[in-house]
């Protein structure tokens, strides 16, 4: 690991402040994945501003009738809270499928939305990555392509983001609210919040410098039935292969995002809008454009069957 | 200018930081110089945290883990590294209560932390009801992930009780229910290279007090 300073930020414009005035800078919440990559040298930033004490940890109401989660809100407590047990399963589902109760006891919101891909070859420095180092090639196109997204692909990237929660968000139509360096805040909705590849991986946000997660806002609870199923390579503690997240409603009608297949999690709006004529449908809506590899052709089949378990367990 | 204290790593720091000595050494030199808007702070830190309830102050590099102050500056070798990076769970302690890896937490982000480590559950003549359980029904082979075991254990079933739901919880609206299914899974971030998994749900199981 680099060596770096380090400084307790005393309030968000401030930590927002120092971290635009210092391109080496970085946030740290739970450090679950920064700490990670930084022992790795993947991350080097000269200098840590822990955003631990800033007090955005808390869970409330918002007056839409929805819910305010604060960017410091462990995955655990989120998870437990009795409000989304009860008015957003989908997210505690989502949340509790991810890593081990030790790291969610650690991560964070923003933490999490923000965790990097877990593409191999963006964890082996010894090889080209563009997501790592702007312009290096891609090892994994022509390498070993399992786990890799099928859509929303460039010819620079095909990583997936590995988030589960950030799926569940997807469905749940979550708000991310920030504030920039120059004190100002704006809302970014979450189908906003994450890019796709393009020519630029090493961008995976559309955060500028400095800019500070303060909270996720989830609109009023709209009910149905919520269901997270991720399939992957073992029963408990690995990342997903294929994940989706819906909300199903008694009619057939409902919200659906698909984890694993692409950078960003996977919601399209004229796929949702085949939910009631079924999983193979929807499925051929959401991944019209994929592009899969040999390697990786399987995740199509896999979210038709994925979606199709799940809406079968949504009439059940 | 930076501290001097990079280019004079202890053998453990060594040890820690790579495992190949040359990019050490390329690294301390760098980091002297690679100072930018940072330069007049230090790069490393004194802490004070409160471990198995008493005080510590240290002085650490910033880059220390929690794992590695516990061990290199306190001596406080029940905490095993394993992974180092948070696949293992070797390293599982409490701090403020609650379970985390601390190979993948700062030690300066623990100012004023109360931490328990294995050793603060208990000691030999004194054992946790978790250990004794551990040692009465073989809940290992090697031994060198058990004290991650223990404290994991001694959390989940705190965790269980808190109401918290897992992955496997049919109605997570209500109470989770004590089950080996329950225990297995929130056991599943603390790996056993030695497969000692089924003498480990018997020594938890009995604490908990619970039936298969
Ligand atoms: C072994 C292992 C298994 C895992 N398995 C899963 C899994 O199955 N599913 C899953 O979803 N995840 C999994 N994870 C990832 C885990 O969920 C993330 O590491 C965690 O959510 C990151 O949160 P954090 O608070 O620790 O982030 P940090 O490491 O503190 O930060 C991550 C990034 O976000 C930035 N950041 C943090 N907070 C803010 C903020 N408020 N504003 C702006 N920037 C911010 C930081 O600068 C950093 O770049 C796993 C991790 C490990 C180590
Ligand atoms: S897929 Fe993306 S992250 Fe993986 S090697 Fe290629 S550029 Fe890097
Ligand atoms: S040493 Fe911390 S999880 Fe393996
Ligand atoms: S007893 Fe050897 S690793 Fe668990």
């Amino acid at each position: 690991m680099r060596a770096f300073t380090y400084e307790r930020a005393s309030s968000v414009e401030a930590a927002a402040k120092a971290a635009a005035s210092n391109s080496q800078a970085r946030f740290i919440a739970g450090g679950t994945n920064l700490l990670d990559l930084m022992k790795l040298e993947i991350e080097t930033p000269t200098h840590l501003i822990d955003i631990n004490g800033l007090g955005v940890d808390k869970i409330e109401g918002t007056q839409e009738g929805g819910v305010r989660i604060g960017a410091l809100v462990r995955n655990t407590d989120l998870a437990a809270h009795e409000t989304i047990r009860r008015d957003y399963g989908l997210l505690s589902r989502a949340l509790l499928a991810g890593a081990s109760g030790q790291l969610r006891n650690k991560a964070t919101t923003a933490g999490n939305l923000l965790q990097r891909t877990r593409c191999p070859y963006f964890y082996d420095t010894n090889q080209p990555c563009n997501k790592r180092q702007q312009g290096s090639g891609c090892s994994a196109i022509g390498g070993f392509t399992r786990q890799h997204a099928v859509v929303g692909t460039s010819d620079a990237c095909i990583a997936t983001h590995p988030s589960d929660m950030a799926v569940a968000m997807r469905a749940l139509d979550a708000v991310v609210e920030t504030v920039k360096a120059d004190g100002s805040r704006r809302s970014v909705p979450i189908e906003d919040f994450h890019r796709l590849p393009g020519d630029t991986p090493h961008i995976e946000t559309v955060l500028e410098a400095g800019e500070v997660v303060t909270a996720v806002t989830l609109p009023p609870p709209v009910g149905g039935k919520q269901i997270y199923r991720k399939v992957r390579d073992r029963a408990s503690y690995a990342f997903a292969l294929v994940s989706v997240g819906a909300v199903i409603q008694s009619d057939g009608t409902g919200q659906v995002a698909v984890g694993g297949i692409a950078h960003k999690p996977w919601r399209i709006a004229t796929a949702e809008a085949e939910l009631p004529r079924g999983a193979k449908s929807t499925a051929d809506a959401l991944l019209a454009d994929a592009r899969p590899t040999e390697q990786n052709r399987f995740k199509i089949d896999l979210v038709r069957r994925t979606l199709g378990a799940v809406l079968t367990e949504a009439r059940g | 200018m930076a501290s001097p204290i990079h280019l004079e790593l202890s053998r453990p720091q060594l040890l820690i930081s790579s495992v190949v000595t040359s990019v050490v050494t390329g690294t301390a030199a760098e980091a002297a110089t690679a100072q930018s808007p940072g330069a007049e702070m230090p790069q490393n830190s004194k802490v004070s945290m409160i471990v198995n309830d008493e005080r510590h102050e240290i002085e650490v590099d910033n880059r220390t883990s929690l794992l590695d102050a516990l061990r290199e500056h306190l001596r406080l070798t029940g905490t095993k590294k394993g992974c180092d990076h948070g696949q293992c769970g070797a390293c599982t302690v409490m701090v403020e209560g609650r379970r985390i890896n601390s190979c993948l937490t700062l030690a300066v982000m623990h100012q004023g932390d109360e931490i328990t480590t294995i050793e603060g559950l208990g000691e030999p003549g004194n054992l946790h009801p978790m250990q004794a359980a551990f040692v009465k029904h073989d809940g290992f082979q090697c031994g060198y992930c058990t004290p991650g075991q223990i404290c994991s254990a001694v959390a989940v079933l705190e965790e269980i009780k808190a109401g918290i739901p897992s992955h496997v919880t049919s109605d997570i609206t209500a109470a989770a229910p004590l089950t080996t299914t329950e225990i297995r899974e929130r056991m599943s971030g603390n790996i056993c290279r030695c497969g000692a998994y089924s003498n480990i749900m018997d020594a938890i199981v009995e604490v908990a007090g619970t039936r298969a």
